[in-house]
């Protein structure tokens, strides 16, 4: 037994479990992909569904894109923290003596770079599937690239609560998804505004103070949720 | 190090063992026993403070823990160095990173020759010695393990036998949980038959 070589770094420990998460995402490629493939095909069946109409699909086009967003947010919610608990890493992480709230802001970090990052990078694609005008597409990019990461923090707290229930999956899409609403009205909002060359700024600034809460407050919550979870 | 006072604790108001007191200071190892199903993982899972007593308290002092349980918290998907080397890196700053890096820890642990194998491909013995190679990066100074012997060939419990004589040689303390036969060569040890609860009338 000999004595701390170093102070514990939180630094260090965040971006050692963001890496470890990546790499296990990674190697699960199958599943990684899953999440956009499924928003692909939701966007998709739209215009064959109600017909290629531009008119029409340019009306509904921010409404599909970002319902699309929420379902595959929601399903890819299932992997967050599911392995760490079933393994037990979530009990060494809370005995590990680093702040829980931090180990949980890792992994939602780690999930939003998996599941919500690509829908962002490929949004401008979704936006001209659906015809989107050009002049809207910018907000469309800026509303995701916000919001997403609020629908994982944010998803993240209803994970905490359900991971030790059997059928957790279910329940927790009917704990989300109120949660989501707000999400959903600013960032269609934002993006109609901008199709009619209306000013869009507030729903974007509403969006990025969500972004703001949620990052200081949900990792909190999750990390309550889970320690009663694992007792 | 760590002292228990009046602790117990009870599932749908049936207590699970009954009340506990009992101090445990450094170099001393405490061996748990009892059959199966008489609150041995609960009292360690309260010691480690996943779970809160109902009533009475765990006390630590301060002291750090580290925790080998049923669950061993190995991934699957990455490599035993892997594993290894994420505690290692995850824990920097508590651990001692330059006593001991993950290659010498599978040496130490006879994982050597599996050491670039998914974890999912090792056997229940090997897992074992995975989660067992951690405590040698550890710096804390007491130790909670449930079943250590479990699933390990003699050449295993002898190393468990021999880690903890190390830690205990250190000034560490242990708190062990077992229905085995086997006692580790310890000479400050104590011994806890824990007895079911039972309910209040």
């Amino acid at each position: 037994m000999t004595p701390p070589a170093a102070a514990p770094s939180p630094a260090r420990m965040f971006f050692t479990l963001i890496r470890r998460d990546l790499l296990l995402a990674f190697r699960r490629r199958g599943e990684l992909l899953f999440p956009v493939i499924f928003a692909l095909v939701v966007i998709s069946l739209f215009p064959l569904g109600i017909g290629p109409g531009p008119v029409l699909l340019a009306r509904i086009a921010p409404g599909v894109v970002w319902i699309a967003a929420l379902l595959a947010t929601v399903i890819s919610l299932d992997s967050l923290f599911r392995s760490d608990f079933e393994d037990g890493s979530l009990e060494q992480f809370l005995i590990s003596g680093h702040p829980l709230p931090l180990i949980v802001l890792a992994n939602t970090t780690a999930h939003w770079l998996v599941s919500g990052l690509p829908l962002v990078l490929l949004s401008p694609l979704l936006g001209l599937w659906m015809n989107l005008p050009e002049q809207a597409m910018g907000v469309l990019l800026a509303s995701l690239a916000l919001a997403t990461p609020i629908l994982s923090l944010v998803g993240s707290i209803g994970v905490g609560l359900t991971i030790s229930l059997r059928r957790g999956g279910q329940l927790l899409s009917l704990l989300v998804f109120p949660l989501y609403v707000p999400v959903l009205i600013m960032a269609t909002g934002g993006i109609m505004a901008a199709v009619d060359g209306l000013p869009y700024g507030a729903f974007l600034g509403l969006l990025s103070a969500g972004l703001i809460a949620s990052l200081t407050l949900a990792p909190f919550a999750t990390a309550a949720a889970l320690k009663i979870s694992l007792s | 190090m760590l002292s228990v006072a009046n602790l117990s604790f009870e599932r749908n108001f049936q207590p699970v063992f009954q009340p506990l007191d009992f101090t445990l200071g450094g170099a001393e190892l405490l061996i748990i026993t009892g059959p199966n199903g008489c609150g041995k993982t609960t009292l360690i899972r309260l010691l480690a403070g996943v779970l809160t007593p109902t009533h009475g308290q765990v006390s630590l002092n301060g002291n750090r823990l580290a925790w080998v349980g049923h669950l061993l918290a190995i991934k699957d998907d990455l490599s035993v160095l892997e594993n290894l080397e994420f505690t290692r890196q995850f824990m920097a700053g508590w651990v001692d990173t330059r006593a001991c890096t993950a290659t010498q820890a599978v040496q130490r642990t006879g994982l050597h020759r599996v050491r670039h194998q998914l974890a999912r491909h090792l056997s229940a013995g090997q897992r074992k010695r995975c989660a067992l190679a951690r405590l040698l990066f550890s710096t804390a100074e007491l130790w909670l393990l449930d079943e250590p012997y479990s699933n390990l060939d003699h050449e295993g419990t002898a190393l468990v036998d021999q880690l903890l004589a190390d830690h205990i040689a250190g000034g560490g303390s242990c708190v062990m949980a077992t229905h085995g036969e086997h006692r580790p060569a310890v000479a400050q040890q104590q011994s806890l038959q824990l007895q079911p609860g039972e309910r209040p009338i």
